[in-house]
Protein backbone atom coordinates (compact mmCIF):
# COMPACT_ATOMS: atom_id res chain seq x y z
CA UNK A 1 0.00 0.00 0.00
CA UNK A 2 2.39 2.57 1.11
CA UNK A 3 4.80 1.41 -1.94
CA UNK A 4 2.22 1.85 -4.45
CA UNK A 5 1.40 5.35 -3.19
CA UNK A 6 4.70 5.93 -3.04
CA UNK A 7 5.65 4.82 -6.18
CA UNK A 8 2.09 6.78 -7.80
CA UNK A 9 3.37 9.96 -6.40
CA UNK A 10 7.21 9.77 -6.86
CA UNK A 11 6.12 9.33 -10.21
CA UNK A 12 3.81 12.57 -10.18
CA UNK A 13 6.43 14.61 -8.70
CA UNK A 14 9.30 13.68 -10.97
CA UNK A 15 6.96 14.21 -14.32
CA UNK A 16 5.89 17.68 -12.69
CA UNK A 17 9.16 18.84 -12.22
CA UNK A 18 10.45 17.60 -16.03
CA UNK A 19 6.87 19.15 -17.23
CA UNK A 20 8.35 22.46 -15.24
CA UNK A 21 11.22 22.24 -17.57
CA UNK A 22 9.68 21.56 -21.18
CA UNK A 23 7.24 23.92 -21.16
CA UNK A 24 7.73 26.94 -22.55
CA UNK A 25 4.64 28.74 -21.20
CA UNK A 26 4.96 30.02 -17.61
CA UNK A 27 1.65 29.37 -16.35
CA UNK A 28 1.82 25.94 -17.09
CA UNK A 29 5.18 25.79 -15.83
CA UNK A 30 3.35 27.10 -12.60
CA UNK A 31 0.53 24.02 -12.84
CA UNK A 32 2.80 21.27 -13.27
CA UNK A 33 4.87 23.39 -10.05
CA UNK A 34 1.34 23.01 -8.16
CA UNK A 35 1.41 18.95 -9.37
CA UNK A 36 4.88 19.30 -7.79
CA UNK A 37 3.82 20.05 -4.33
CA UNK A 38 0.46 18.59 -3.94
CA UNK A 39 2.11 15.04 -4.25
CA UNK A 40 5.17 16.01 -2.40
CA UNK A 41 2.44 16.86 0.89
CA UNK A 42 1.23 13.49 0.32
CA UNK A 43 4.68 12.08 0.37
CA UNK A 44 5.04 13.69 3.66
CA UNK A 45 2.12 11.91 4.39
CA UNK A 46 3.27 8.78 3.89
CA UNK A 47 6.69 9.77 6.12
CA UNK A 48 4.12 10.21 9.04
CA UNK A 49 4.50 14.35 9.31
CA UNK A 50 0.72 14.91 8.87
CA UNK A 51 1.10 18.51 9.73
CA UNK A 52 3.61 19.63 7.43
CA UNK A 53 1.48 17.90 4.42
CA UNK A 54 -1.82 20.22 5.40
CA UNK A 55 0.89 23.08 6.11
CA UNK A 56 2.63 22.25 2.34
CA UNK A 57 -0.67 22.41 0.64
CA UNK A 58 -2.54 25.51 2.61
CA UNK A 59 1.10 27.85 2.06
CA UNK A 60 3.23 25.82 -1.04
CA UNK A 61 0.49 24.71 -2.99
CA UNK A 62 -2.32 27.75 -1.91
CA UNK A 63 -0.81 30.78 -1.25
CA UNK A 64 2.50 30.81 -2.51
CA UNK A 65 1.18 29.17 -6.00
CA UNK A 66 -1.60 31.49 -6.20
CA UNK A 67 0.50 34.49 -5.57
CA UNK A 68 2.84 33.01 -8.62
CA UNK A 69 0.23 32.50 -11.21
CA UNK A 70 -1.42 35.67 -10.31
CA UNK A 71 2.00 37.32 -11.55
CA UNK A 72 2.20 35.27 -15.02
CA UNK A 73 -1.23 36.95 -15.30
CA UNK A 74 -0.96 40.33 -13.97
CA UNK A 75 2.24 40.45 -15.78
CA UNK A 76 0.73 38.89 -19.28
CA UNK A 77 4.07 37.00 -19.54
CA UNK A 78 4.03 34.93 -22.63
CA UNK A 79 5.84 31.92 -24.64
CA UNK A 80 9.44 32.33 -23.36
CA UNK A 81 11.93 33.10 -25.55
CA UNK A 82 14.63 30.24 -26.46
CA UNK A 83 18.13 31.04 -26.72
CA UNK A 84 20.45 28.57 -27.90
CA UNK A 85 23.79 28.04 -26.00
CA UNK A 86 27.27 27.14 -27.25
CA UNK A 87 27.61 23.29 -28.69
CA UNK A 88 30.05 22.68 -25.76
CA UNK A 89 27.28 23.70 -22.73
CA UNK A 90 24.77 21.07 -24.51
CA UNK A 91 28.00 18.59 -25.12
CA UNK A 92 28.84 19.20 -21.07
CA UNK A 93 25.16 19.82 -19.30
CA UNK A 94 23.85 16.33 -19.46
CA UNK A 95 26.78 14.60 -18.13
CA UNK A 96 27.27 17.73 -15.51
CA UNK A 97 23.66 16.98 -14.22
CA UNK A 98 24.38 13.33 -13.88
CA UNK A 99 27.53 13.69 -12.06
CA UNK A 100 25.86 16.69 -10.10
CA UNK A 101 22.77 13.92 -9.13
CA UNK A 102 25.31 11.14 -7.92
CA UNK A 103 27.23 13.61 -5.97
CA UNK A 104 23.82 14.52 -4.13
CA UNK A 105 22.87 11.06 -3.78
CA UNK A 106 25.77 9.85 -2.30
CA UNK A 107 25.60 12.04 0.13
CA UNK A 108 22.77 12.00 1.02
CA UNK A 109 22.97 8.38 1.17
CA UNK A 110 26.21 8.61 3.21
CA UNK A 111 24.46 10.68 5.07
CA UNK A 112 22.02 8.56 5.91
CA UNK A 113 23.77 5.62 6.84
CA UNK A 114 26.19 7.43 8.99
CA UNK A 115 22.96 8.49 10.75
CA UNK A 116 21.70 5.11 11.51
CA UNK A 117 25.58 4.05 13.04
CA UNK A 118 25.90 7.36 14.86
CA UNK A 119 22.79 7.88 16.54
CA UNK A 120 21.98 4.55 17.66
CA UNK A 121 21.43 5.49 20.93
CA UNK A 122 19.29 9.08 20.58
CA UNK A 123 17.39 6.81 18.54
CA UNK A 124 16.73 3.92 20.79
CA UNK A 125 15.80 7.13 23.36
CA UNK A 126 13.70 8.48 20.89
CA UNK A 127 11.49 5.58 20.35
CA UNK A 128 10.95 4.88 23.91
CA UNK A 129 10.04 8.37 24.05
CA UNK A 130 7.87 7.83 21.37
CA UNK A 131 6.19 4.40 22.63
CA UNK A 132 6.26 6.37 25.92
CA UNK A 133 3.57 8.78 25.28
CA UNK A 134 2.07 7.12 22.34
CA UNK A 135 0.40 10.74 20.80
CA UNK A 136 0.25 11.88 17.61
CA UNK A 137 3.44 13.66 15.66
CA UNK A 138 1.30 16.87 15.78
CA UNK A 139 1.35 17.18 19.59
CA UNK A 140 5.00 16.16 19.88
CA UNK A 141 5.72 18.86 16.87
CA UNK A 142 3.46 21.74 18.53
CA UNK A 143 5.27 21.38 22.31
CA UNK A 144 8.88 21.69 21.11
CA UNK A 145 7.54 24.52 18.73
CA UNK A 146 5.87 26.57 20.82
CA UNK A 147 7.92 26.01 24.36
CA UNK A 148 11.73 25.61 23.20
CA UNK A 149 11.28 27.59 20.05
CA UNK A 150 8.82 29.87 20.91
CA UNK A 151 11.48 33.07 20.11
CA UNK A 152 12.21 31.90 16.42
CA UNK A 153 8.70 31.63 15.46
CA UNK A 154 8.12 34.77 16.92
CA UNK A 155 10.71 36.01 14.90
CA UNK A 156 9.77 34.56 11.96
CA UNK A 157 6.18 36.17 12.13
CA UNK A 158 7.96 39.46 12.24
CA UNK A 159 10.10 38.41 9.27
CA UNK A 160 6.43 37.84 7.35
CA UNK A 161 5.24 40.44 8.39
CA UNK A 162 8.51 42.85 7.28
CA UNK A 163 8.26 40.55 3.66
CA UNK A 164 4.96 41.65 3.49
CA UNK A 165 5.76 45.32 4.17
CA UNK A 166 8.64 45.10 1.55
CA UNK A 167 6.18 43.47 -1.08
CA UNK A 168 3.83 45.82 -0.98
CA UNK A 169 6.52 49.34 -1.38
CA UNK A 170 7.92 46.91 -4.23
CA UNK A 171 4.89 46.19 -5.94
CA UNK A 172 3.41 49.65 -6.01
CA UNK A 173 3.24 51.75 -8.49
CA UNK A 174 5.26 54.94 -8.15
CA UNK A 175 3.24 57.12 -9.99
CA UNK A 176 0.04 56.09 -8.70
CA UNK A 177 0.01 58.52 -5.53
CA UNK A 178 1.04 61.22 -7.71
CA UNK A 179 -1.69 61.07 -10.35
CA UNK A 180 -4.06 61.18 -7.01
CA UNK A 181 -3.06 63.65 -5.51
CA UNK A 182 -2.96 65.84 -8.57
CA UNK B 1 4.79 4.13 15.27
CA UNK B 2 4.06 4.03 11.39
CA UNK B 3 3.43 0.48 10.63
CA UNK B 4 3.28 1.31 6.93
CA UNK B 5 6.53 2.79 6.94
CA UNK B 6 8.34 -0.16 6.47
CA UNK B 7 7.76 -1.00 3.07
CA UNK B 8 9.49 1.88 1.74
CA UNK B 9 13.42 2.59 2.41
CA UNK B 10 14.44 6.29 3.65
CA UNK B 11 17.11 5.87 0.66
CA UNK B 12 13.66 6.54 -2.02
CA UNK B 13 12.61 9.28 -0.59
CA UNK B 14 16.19 10.36 -0.62
CA UNK B 15 17.19 10.08 -4.06
CA UNK B 16 13.70 11.49 -5.21
CA UNK B 17 14.58 14.43 -2.85
CA UNK B 18 18.50 14.50 -5.32
CA UNK B 19 16.39 13.98 -8.46
CA UNK B 20 14.23 16.94 -7.70
CA UNK B 21 16.98 19.35 -6.36
CA UNK B 22 18.95 18.71 -9.54
CA UNK B 23 15.68 19.21 -11.87
CA UNK B 24 15.67 22.42 -9.81
CA UNK B 25 19.12 23.37 -10.47
CA UNK B 26 18.43 22.54 -13.99
CA UNK B 27 15.86 24.18 -14.67
CA UNK B 28 17.15 27.31 -12.65
CA UNK B 29 19.98 27.35 -15.55
CA UNK B 30 18.60 25.94 -18.76
CA UNK B 31 14.77 28.59 -18.05
CA UNK B 32 14.60 32.00 -19.62
CA UNK B 33 11.73 33.82 -18.13
CA UNK B 34 12.39 35.61 -14.62
CA UNK B 35 9.48 33.71 -13.53
CA UNK B 36 9.78 30.36 -14.29
CA UNK B 37 13.41 30.57 -12.95
CA UNK B 38 11.90 31.62 -9.80
CA UNK B 39 9.80 28.64 -9.81
CA UNK B 40 12.85 26.26 -10.16
CA UNK B 41 13.98 28.35 -7.02
CA UNK B 42 10.85 27.17 -4.95
CA UNK B 43 11.03 23.57 -6.51
CA UNK B 44 14.61 23.06 -5.55
CA UNK B 45 13.34 24.46 -1.98
CA UNK B 46 10.98 21.35 -2.01
CA UNK B 47 13.58 19.09 -2.30
CA UNK B 48 15.23 19.43 0.53
CA UNK B 49 12.28 19.89 2.82
CA UNK B 50 11.59 16.58 1.50
CA UNK B 51 14.99 15.19 2.43
CA UNK B 52 14.32 16.72 5.74
CA UNK B 53 11.40 15.21 6.26
CA UNK B 54 12.65 12.29 5.57
CA UNK B 55 15.32 12.17 7.81
CA UNK B 56 13.13 13.01 10.51
CA UNK B 57 11.16 10.14 10.12
CA UNK B 58 13.92 7.93 9.75
CA UNK B 59 16.24 9.25 12.99
CA UNK B 60 12.87 9.70 15.05
CA UNK B 61 13.85 13.57 15.55
CA UNK B 62 10.79 16.47 15.37
CA UNK B 63 13.10 19.17 14.70
CA UNK B 64 13.71 18.20 11.22
CA UNK B 65 10.12 18.83 10.74
CA UNK B 66 10.26 22.07 12.22
CA UNK B 67 12.94 23.08 10.07
CA UNK B 68 10.69 22.42 7.51
CA UNK B 69 7.36 24.22 8.94
CA UNK B 70 10.45 27.37 9.37
CA UNK B 71 12.01 26.76 5.96
CA UNK B 72 7.73 27.00 4.43
CA UNK B 73 7.22 30.59 6.12
CA UNK B 74 10.85 31.61 4.91
CA UNK B 75 9.98 30.66 0.89
CA UNK B 76 6.72 32.00 1.80
CA UNK B 77 8.18 35.58 2.92
CA UNK B 78 10.56 34.97 0.29
CA UNK B 79 8.54 34.14 -2.58
CA UNK B 80 6.13 37.51 -1.81
CA UNK B 81 9.37 39.89 -1.94
CA UNK B 82 10.74 37.98 -4.83
CA UNK B 83 7.38 38.21 -6.92
CA UNK B 84 7.53 42.04 -6.57
CA UNK B 85 11.00 42.84 -7.48
CA UNK B 86 9.74 40.70 -10.72
CA UNK B 87 6.88 43.48 -10.74
CA UNK B 88 9.01 46.12 -10.26
CA UNK B 89 11.51 44.75 -12.81
CA UNK B 90 8.77 44.13 -15.33
CA UNK B 91 7.87 47.71 -14.83
CA UNK B 92 11.06 49.33 -15.76
CA UNK B 93 12.26 47.02 -18.46
CA UNK B 94 8.59 45.77 -19.85
CA UNK B 95 10.42 42.17 -20.42
CA UNK B 96 10.48 39.25 -18.19
CA UNK B 97 13.75 37.62 -20.60
CA UNK B 98 16.44 37.04 -18.11
CA UNK B 99 19.04 37.54 -20.95
CA UNK B 100 17.38 41.08 -21.60
CA UNK B 101 17.82 42.03 -17.90
CA UNK B 102 21.52 42.11 -17.83
CA UNK B 103 22.26 45.46 -16.00
CA UNK B 104 22.01 46.51 -12.42
CA UNK B 105 21.09 50.12 -13.11
CA UNK B 106 18.35 51.48 -15.00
Amino acid sequence: MHLVLFAIFAALCLAGAINLLVQSHPINSALSLIVVMTSLAVLYLLLGAEFLAIAQIIVYAGAVMVLFTFVVMLLNAGREERTYGSHAAKIVGFPAVAVFLAVIATVLLRAQGLGAAHLGEGLNAAKSLGAANDSSNLVVLSQVLFHELLLPFEVTSVLILIAILGAVALARHEGAERTAEK
Amino acid sequence: MNFLQQDVPIDWYLLLSAALFSLGVVGFLIKRNLITVFMSIELMLNAVNLSFVAFAQQWHAVKGQIFVFFVMMVAAAEAAVGLAIIIAVFRVRATLAVDRIDRMKL
